[in-house]
C-alpha cells in the first residue's frame, strides 16, 4: 500500500530529497535548494513534484 | 456561492488570493486549465463549472487563458476578466486602438508587415523607436532602436528567425522617462493604488527587476487610468503609464495582474481587492461587458404584451 502520507520527494532532476512545507500548494513551483531546477508541485499527497514547463511566449499579465 | 479558479502554475498572487478567499469562507472550486477540456457543442457545456457563480482567469498564458473564457462566458458564467477584455488587453493592436477611440493619451505606434516599411515606419516615429511583439509580456523581446543599422539588423532577424506573427511589426514611439514607469491597479472605475517601478534599465518592468515604491494617486492618474479601463472593457486591472513631456501616456493595460510586489509599498491589500471585485460580479452587482451589453439589449425591447 502506497503511503499517502509522504512529506519528502526527489527532485526529478537531480534526486535531491525536497520536504514539503506547510502551506504548499498543488500546482506551486518551488526551487531545488541543490541544483536550481524550477519545480512543479503535481500533487500534495502523495508530495510529487515535476520539472516546471518553460517559459513559453505568451506567459505573463 | 461558488467561485471558480482557472489557473494553470500558482504564484504567489495565487497563494494570496486562495488565502483571502478561505479567510472568507468562500466555497472555492480550482481549474487547472491543463486539465479542463471544454466542449464547442452546443450541448457541451460543463456543470462543474456552470454551477460556479463567476470564474476568476488566473492563468499564466495569454493565449489558452483568452480561449478558455471565451467558452467559459459563452455557457453563461462570468468570468473576471471577461473574454472581451482580454482580447483587447492581450493584444498591443487592439488595446492601441481600444485607446485611441476612447480619446486617451497614449505613446505614438506603428504597424507594419515587412521589414522595409517597418524601417519608413520607425524612421517616421524617429530614432529611438520600440520594436515589440504584438502579443508578449514580462518585457520580453523588445528592443530599442536607436539607429537605422540597429533597425536595418534587428528587421531582418525578426523576419528571418521570428515565428510568424513576428512579421508583423509592432513599433512605438520611444518617450524618455524618467528612470521609473507607473503602475495604476483599477477596479470597476474605482483606482485602487498605484505604484512607480524603477530602473537603471530602460526596460522598468519588475519581472526585469524593476523596484517598487508607491506613487500618489494624483486626479492626472485617476482620470487617465480609469479612462484606460474603460476603454478595454472595465474590470479589474493594471493600467502602465509613462511620463512623459505631454503628461502622462498609457502603455498597456493587464488583465491578469501581477500585484506581489505592490501590496507592501501601497499598504493596499491587493488580493483583498481583487475577492471584493470577484465577489461582486459573482452576486451581480458589477457587471461584466457581455451582461452590459445583455443589458443594454434587454433595455431596447419592446416590452411585451397585448397587441
Amino acid at each position: 500500500m502506497s503511503n499517502t502520507t509522504e512529506t519528502t520527494t526527489a527532485c526529478p532532476e537531480c534526486d535531491a530529497q525536497i520536504k514539503r512545507e506547510e502551506g504548499v500548494m498543488a500546482n506551486e513551483i518551488l526551487p531545488c535548494e541543490e541544483c536550481g531546477a524550477e519545480l512543479e508541485v503535481t500533487s500534495l499527497e502523495p508530495f510529487s513534484l515535476a520539472l516546471a514547463p518553460e517559459v513559453e511566449e505568451d506567459w505573463g499579465e | 456561492m461558488q467561485i471558480g479558479v482557472l489557473h494553470a502554475r500558482i504564484r504567489l498572487e495565487e497563494k494570496m488570493i486562495f488565502t483571502e478567499l478561505e479567510k472568507r469562507g468562500v466555497d472555492v472550486k480550482r481549474f487547472h486549465i491543463e486539465a479542463v477540456p471544454l466542449s464547442l457543442d452546443a450541448d457541451g457545456a460543463r456543470e462543474d463549472i456552470t454551477q460556479v457563480d463567476a470564474m476568476l482567469e488566473r492563468c499564466i498564458s495569454h493565449s489558452r487563458a483568452l480561449a478558455a473564457i471565451r467558452v467559459i462566458e459563452n455557457w453563461g458564467v462570468p468570468c473576471v476578466n471577461s473574454w472581451q477584455v482580454a482580447e483587447v488587453c492581450g493584444d498591443k493592436m487592439a488595446t492601441n486602438l481600444a485607446l485611441s477611440n476612447a480619446g486617451v493619451a497614449q505613446p505614438r505606434a506603428r504597424v507594419a508587415f515587412t521589414p522595409e516599411s517597418a524601417l519608413e515606419a520607425i524612421e517616421e516615429l524617429g530614432y529611438p523607436a520600440i520594436l515589440k511583439p504584438a502579443v508578449g509580456s514580462w518585457g520580453r523581446l523588445l528592443a530599442r532602436v536607436n539607429d537605422r543599422e540597429a533597425a536595418e539588423a534587428i528587421l531582418e532577424h525578426k523576419a528571418t528567425l521570428g515565428t510568424y506573427h513576428h512579421s508583423i511589426f509592432y513599433i512605438q514611439e520611444h518617450i524618455e522617462k524618467p528612470g521609473r514607469d507607473l503602475r495604476a491597479f483599477v477596479a470597476g472605475g474605482e483606482v485602487l493604488c498605484a505604484i512607480a517601478r524603477h530602473s537603471e534599465h530602460w526596460i522598468t518592468n519588475t519581472a526585469q527587476g524593476g523596484q517598487v515604491t508607491n506613487y500618489p494617486v494624483t486626479d492626472e492618474l485617476r482620470e487617465i487610468a480609469v479612462n484606460a479601463a474603460q476603454a478595454v472593457g472595465g474590470g479589474i486591472l493594471a493600467v502602465d503609464l509613462l511620463e512623459s513631456s505631454r503628461g502622462l501616456l498609457v502603455c498597456e493595460v493587464n488583465y491578469t495582474m501581477e500585484f506581489k510586489n505592490s501590496v507592501e509599498p501601497t499598504g493596499v491589500d491587493l488580493p483583498a481587492k481583487v475577492v471584493d471585485f470577484l465577489l461582486e460580479v459573482a452576486e451581480g452587482r458589477e457587471l461584466v461587458p457581455a451582461q452590459r451589453a445583455a443589458a443594454v439589449d434587454a433595455a431596447q425591447q419592446p416590452t411585451g404584451g397585448a397587441s
